[in-house]
């Protein structure tokens, strides 16, 4: 098959409206906020030393951040505020995609236009002020008929610079609930679907060189006095901008929204649940590539209806707790823990996912190990690989503690690609997660933990509180629970991960339904 | 002549607060001086003599910290800056032109400050083009950045004449340009300075191009007033800085005497 017959380039243009539009739609937003908020700013500075020297450093500091760390932020910070403004005067907002992302790339966008327009009235020739002072120009006449227009290409730049930056951070809004081009990047990274990777990138790069040539071309107008261009370009970001508007408004609200995680078997569980809902008769739509963080919030604010969580992920990380009990306890507590949130433990679908350690089959029988147990006494000459949060998570230090495990080293990496380093020896042990596909595939064996550090990981339904009572949603995803088992999962996932056009989450989902539904 | 002077300073003084530490410095140290209507006075000194921060002081580009200023008859300080400004023409060193204005948009900017209509301020442009003899349809959409020196200072003028101002301030206005150009010039302001009915207060450094256009000289060191008049009373002054100053024209007049016979082809 070539490269351009695949059928996930269709798949990735049927996206395109909604990722798009969102995309810009954000980006735009935030930009204007950002000017409106940086140009005054750098007025007010330009002949105050102090100021200037605040704002520049407050904004370079901003910039340091990296943009997922500062688009994380955001939602907390929302989320407190949204939770005061309803306690004080009642009114309370989402704090979950849109205002966290503008407020996040507005404050990245700060830094070029400040910059800019303080450099650019700075570089003014004194004599050319003078002028303007001699013929007679109040200071307000000095500053827009010569300053800022003298200014303006120094301005312009740092404009265009804020535009393409604003641009490419806001793929990273995706984790924060905000669907944008980052969307494509997200997906294709988790189910290695590289066309979905190299087709968000390309139109977020299309987008910010289509962007920056219409602030150009504003830019030669205002400069070589030709309105004509200038009104071309202002006329092309309006277009841009209302074209995103026209699917939006096209598309009706969907009455169920499903929330996904960042990996694989999130995106083909999001897409089972909203093929379930659709069949049931009820319009549904998938909120993908949820940070782990977030996706819970989400649910309690109601930003999403459903999603599918894991056990002893709630039970460490959003309970913080650290003790560990057997599966049926845990999950009955869990369920009055939620209760409490009146967040709906609906049930479980039947698989464990949880955090395992791996290694290649060959290598475990050749120094004869089956258990974490027997590791621990290899553990110093062997390296360790894990996903970005498992050190820092409690199973961790519970396996250290039961096991007394000490690895020469420890490193981090894109869950997707730890297998297969596993697999080629470049790595010894992985922590691996139980229900991935990818075990089988590059014969991996999962050790046992024999001194139960891990807390098991029963994957449950969660339905947010306001869908507690909502008996068609129950009975739209009854027929899920208790029905996945564990191999069956496993080869969803490896589908998943099969790189071709029957890969996608939602062709899966079929595959999956087709298997536990009859 | 009327009696009353058209600029008056009595007793001025300014200082500048030096840099980090050290003492303020005064750059104009009681100056009195006054330039009756009609005249043409030059004001002669080196740098750091305090001649451009004196001629800033009449239109209000900087106040003075002691004495009074007086122009048409009201003191400065009672009249807005802006307003005082906009009736007093002003020439600035190598033209002061703005770079993103056409020549036509130059000149015809405080026009446009005051609120004269579009219409007139065409034609005006168009009268003062003929008047700082510049070719209308050639130069009028130009920029600066496409003109000569000796052009961009024509449009300067233009540009100080445009609000039809009865005083004209200029600061050095032919000091960059070649011999030549500065001649022609210097000539050509002479001329409309007489035909306009203006008062004209040029500062220079240059005590030959003084002695060429001025009714008047004032000579100015370290901020202070050292001797004014016309080139016959300079010439008597005891200063020996005047002295000092004047002794360059009239070699350079003994020496070209010699060397260019007066029957000679020039």
């Amino acid at each position: 098959m070539s490269f351009f017959s695949d059928p996930r380039w269709g798949e990735a243009f049927a996206h395109l409206p909604d990722y798009l539009g969102n995309h810009v739609r954000v980006s735009v937003t935030a930009l204007a906020l950002g000017l409106l908020i940086s140009l005054p700013l750098a007025l007010a500075a330009r002949n105050r030393r102090a100021m200037r020297g605040a704002l520049l450093g407050l904004a370079s500091i901003v910039q340091t951040v990296p943009g997922l760390a500062l688009l994380a932020l955001f939602y907390p910070l929302l989320l407190a505020l949204a939770a005061l403004s309803l306690s004080w005067i009642g009114v309370g907002f989402s704090a979950f995609g849109f205002l966290p992302a503008v407020l996040a790339l507005a404050l990245y966008s700060m830094l070029p236009v400040l910059r800019n327009t303080i450099t650019g009235l700075g570089g003014v020739d004194a004599a050319i002020l003078e002028a303007a002072q001699g013929v007679g120009m109040t200071p307000r006449q000095s500053l827009f008929q010569v300053e800022l227009p003298l200014a303006l290409p120094v301005m312009m730049a740092g404009i265009r610079t804020a535009a393409v930056w604003v641009i490419g951070t806001a793929t990273l809004s995706t984790p924060i609930g905000q669907t944008s081009l980052g969307n494509y990047i997200f997906a294709g990274l988790q189910t290695q679907n590289w066309v979905f990777v190299l087709f968000g990138c390309v139109a977020a790069a299309v987008l910010a060189l289509a962007v920056d040539q219409l602030l150009a071309l504003i830019e030669a107008g205002i400069r070589h006095r030709s309105r004509l261009r200038a009104i071309a370009g202002g006329v092309g970001i309006a277009a841009l901008v209302a074209a995103t508007l026209v699917p939006q408004a096209a598309r009706s609200p969907s009455s169920y929204i499903v929330g996904a995680k960042t990996f694989a078997e999130q995106y083909v569980l999001s897409a089972l649940i909203a093929q379930r809902l659709r069949a049931a008769g009820f319009s549904a739509s998938s909120r993908e590539g949820l940070g782990s963080n977030v996706i819970f919030e989400a649910l309690s604010a109601g930003d999403i209806d459903v999603y599918v969580d894991y056990s002893g992920t709630l039970w460490a990380n959003q309970f913080h707790r650290t003790d560990i009990k057997p599966r049926g306890e845990l999950l009955t507590e869990l369920k009055t823990t939620l209760a409490r949130q009146n967040i709906t433990l609906l049930g479980e679908l039947g698989f464990e996912n949880a955090y395992a350690l791996v290694m290649p089959r060959k290598r475990a029988e050749a120094l004869a190990i089956r258990s974490i147990a027997d590791l621990a006494a290899h553990a110093r000459d062997m390296s360790m690989t894990a996903d970005y949060e498992f050190f820092s998570r409690p199973e961790w230090a519970g396996l250290q503690k039961a096991y007394g495990l000490q690895f020469r080293t420890q490193r981090q990496m894109q869950p997707d690609f730890m297998y297969a380093a596993a697999a080629s020896g470049e790595v010894d042990v992985i922590a691996g997660y139980t229900s991935d596909g990818l075990i089988a595939k590059y014969d991996l064996v999962v050790l046992d933990d024999v001194r139960h550090a891990i807390p098991p990981y029963d994957a449950i339904v969660l339905l947010a509180p306001k869908r507690a009572m909502d008996e068609a949603l129950r009975a739209a995803l009854a027929p899920l629970l208790g029905r996945i088992d564990i191999a069956t999962m496993r080869e969803a996932n490896l589908r998943a991960a099969g790189g071709d056009g029957a890969a996608s989450p939602d062709a899966v989902a079929r595959w999956l339904w087709e298997k536990v539904g009859k | 002549m009327e009696n009353a002077p058209l600029i008056a300073f009595a007793h001025v003084g300014k200082s500048f607060a030096g840099g980090r530490g050290a003492q303020a410095v005064r750059a104009v140290d009681d100056v009195s001086l006054a330039v009756a209507q009609g005249e043409f006075l030059a004001i002669v000194g080196g740098s750091g003599s305090g001649k451009t921060t004196l001629l800033r002081l009449a239109n209000r580009l900087i106040d003075a910290d002691e004495g009074r200023i007086t122009v048409e008859g009201e003191d400065v300080r009672a009249v807005d800056p802006i307003q005082l400004r906009r009736r007093i023409g002003y020439v600035f060193q190598s033209g002061g032109l703005f770079p993103h204005f056409s020549v036509a948009g130059n000149i015809g900017i405080t026009p446009k400050l005051i609120g004269t209509p579009p219409e007139e301020i065409s034609a005006r442009v168009d009268e003062l083009l003929d008047l700082v003899r510049l070719d209308r349809a050639l130069y009028r959409d130009r920029f600066p950045h496409e003109l000569s020196g000796g052009q961009r200072q024509r449009v300067g003028v233009a540009r100080a004449l445009a609000a039809k101002p009865r005083i004209v301030l200029m600061d050095e206005p032919f000091g960059a340009l070649d011999p030549l150009t500065r001649d022609a010039l210097g000539d050509d302001y002479r001329e409309l300075h007489r035909s306009l009915g203006l008062t004209t207060v040029m500062i220079t450094h240059d005590m030959t191009e003084a002695l060429l256009l001025a009714d008047r000289i004032a000579v100015m060191r370290g901020g202070k007033l050292l001797a004014q008049g016309t080139p016959a009373e300079l010439s008597r002054s005891g200063d020996a800085y005047v002295g000092e100053l004047l002794r360059t024209p009239r070699r350079q007049a003994e020496r070209l005497n010699a060397l260019l016979p007066r029957d000679g082809a020039a």
